[in-house]
């Protein structure tokens, strides 16, 4: 049989999530012993090639590119995990929510103190994906199964939550192993 | 009057004594009521509605509720949990809590509520209000993206350090923590020594310059859940 397949990303975050997950350090071994690893900023793969049994998400929705590729993980991942304080409420990109948009770009691009933009140019090309209105936690697009919250959550916290879903436990964190920082 | 007051929380029996609220008497009995807004040097408001118990069937607030004899308390049940739950939620989605640069991380009743119920994510979709931050006072900073509105600051103020620093105004989702009325915290006669600087449940009150001194492992809820304390004095 097949080994089961883990898929991973980082929408609005930092990839602190990620270096979490490598922290898990030498278990990281029998992690691989345990499953295959599909796409993944660890591996490079662009896009999920098969049916995955758990989906990694760091970080919140702040563009429309973010929207899509947490569509795709949705699609094709049985269990959806948001991994981090961004996934779970916005976390840090979502201090602009209060904020209109345009004057986040306008502080970024035009007036802000240590700008030097003489020709006033704001990003437009097509290339670069369209800013949100806001940050939006992957709960309020999708359906996620799992939460865990932290900045990052820690190594131990991502071993355990992974190898209690896949040896199908419940997934019930330990005290220590809750942490909203 | 000298009798003492017999009553049954989660049917176990807990004597108490007369004057004493529902919570007072648990708390002596090593049994823990959830609470935000109670503090124990404070005159209890009942505002928060975490410290519900249901009294021969009615829900009631266990801070501001006397002890009587007879009475039957339910406490720790699946309804009240995932009542207690739901207010933790809401104050955490009307807020603007970012637990990751909160310097009252570790130490947050709030925070270690939700860390005690087993909260990994609130149910309600995130509000992201607009609110202010106060930091004119020298030794003071006030974060009302942080505040959950229990009070204790204005209860502070005015019962121990015979001040009037803070007050609630506007009503509803617009409620606030004013400064003597609208003012700024630089305007008032706070001082760091204050009480009032040292109830806040949450990072709303904080004092500068001493944040982030305590190690990630040490702090208050790091280890052991809230209520621990009390829990300690359970007889068996």
């Amino acid at each position: 049989m097949s080994k089961p397949r883990v898929a991973t990303t980082s929408l609005a975050g930092c990839f602190g999530c990620h270096m979490s997950l490598l922290d898990i350090d030498e278990r990281i071994l029998s992690l691989i012993e345990r499953v295959d690893f599909d796409r993944s900023p660890i591996d490079d793969i662009k896009h999920i090639s098969q049916r995955c049994a758990i989906g990694l998400i760091e970080g919140g929705c702040c563009n429309e590119e973010n929207v899509r590729v947490l569509y795709e993980f949705r699609k094709n991942c049985d269990l959806l995990i948001s991994v981090g304080d961004c996934a779970t409420m916005g976390g840090i990109p979502a201090l602009r929510n209060n904020i209109p948009l345009q004057e986040c770009i306008d502080e970024a691009y035009r007036t802000g103190v240590t700008v030097y933009n003489p020709d006033d140019i704001t990003p437009q090309d097509p290339e670069i994906p369209l800013l949100l209105n806001r940050v939006y936690p992957c709960h309020e697009v999708v359906k996620i199964d799992y939460f865990l919250p932290g900045c990052p959550p820690s190594a131990d916290t991502l071993w355990a939550a992974l190898t209690a879903l896949l040896s199908g436990q419940p997934l019930e964190l330990p005290y220590e192993l809750l942490k909203y920082d | 009057m000298n009798k003492s007051i017999h009553l049954t929380i989660d049917g176990k029996p807990v004597e108490a004594k007369h004057g004493q609220t529902i919570m007072q008497a648990a708390d002596a009995a090593g049994i823990y009521i959830p609470r935000l807004c109670s503090h124990p040097d404070l005159r209890p408001i009942g505002s928060c509605r975490v410290c519900t118990v249901i009294v021969d069937g009615r829900p009631q607030a266990a801070c501001v509720k006397p002890a009587m004899d007879g009475m039957v308390i339910e406490n720790d049940t699946p309804e009240l949990l995932q009542h207690r739950r739901n207010i933790i939620d809401m104050m955490f989605v009307e807020g603007n809590h970012f637990c990751m640069f909160c310097e009252k991380s570790g130490n947050c009743e709030l925070q270690a509520m939700a860390y005690r119920f087993g909260i990994t994510a609130p149910q309600y979709p995130f509000q992201f209000p607009e609110k202010a931050v106060d930091a004119s006072h020298p030794d003071i900073m006030l974060d009302h993206n942080r505040c959950i509105m229990c009070a204790r600051c204005v209860r502070a103020s005015q019962e121990l350090d015979g001040k009037n620093v803070f007050q609630a105004i506007g009503r509803g989702f617009h409620r606030k923590i004013g400064v003597d009325g609208e003012k700024a915290l630089a305007d008032t006669d706070m001082a760091v020594g204050d009480r009032s600087a040292d109830v806040c449940p949450v990072g709303c009150i904080i004092k500068k310059r001493i944040g982030f001194r305590t190690a990630i492992g040490r702090r208050l809820y790091d280890r052991q859940p809230i209520g621990s304390d009390i829990e300690a004095n359970a007889t068996p």
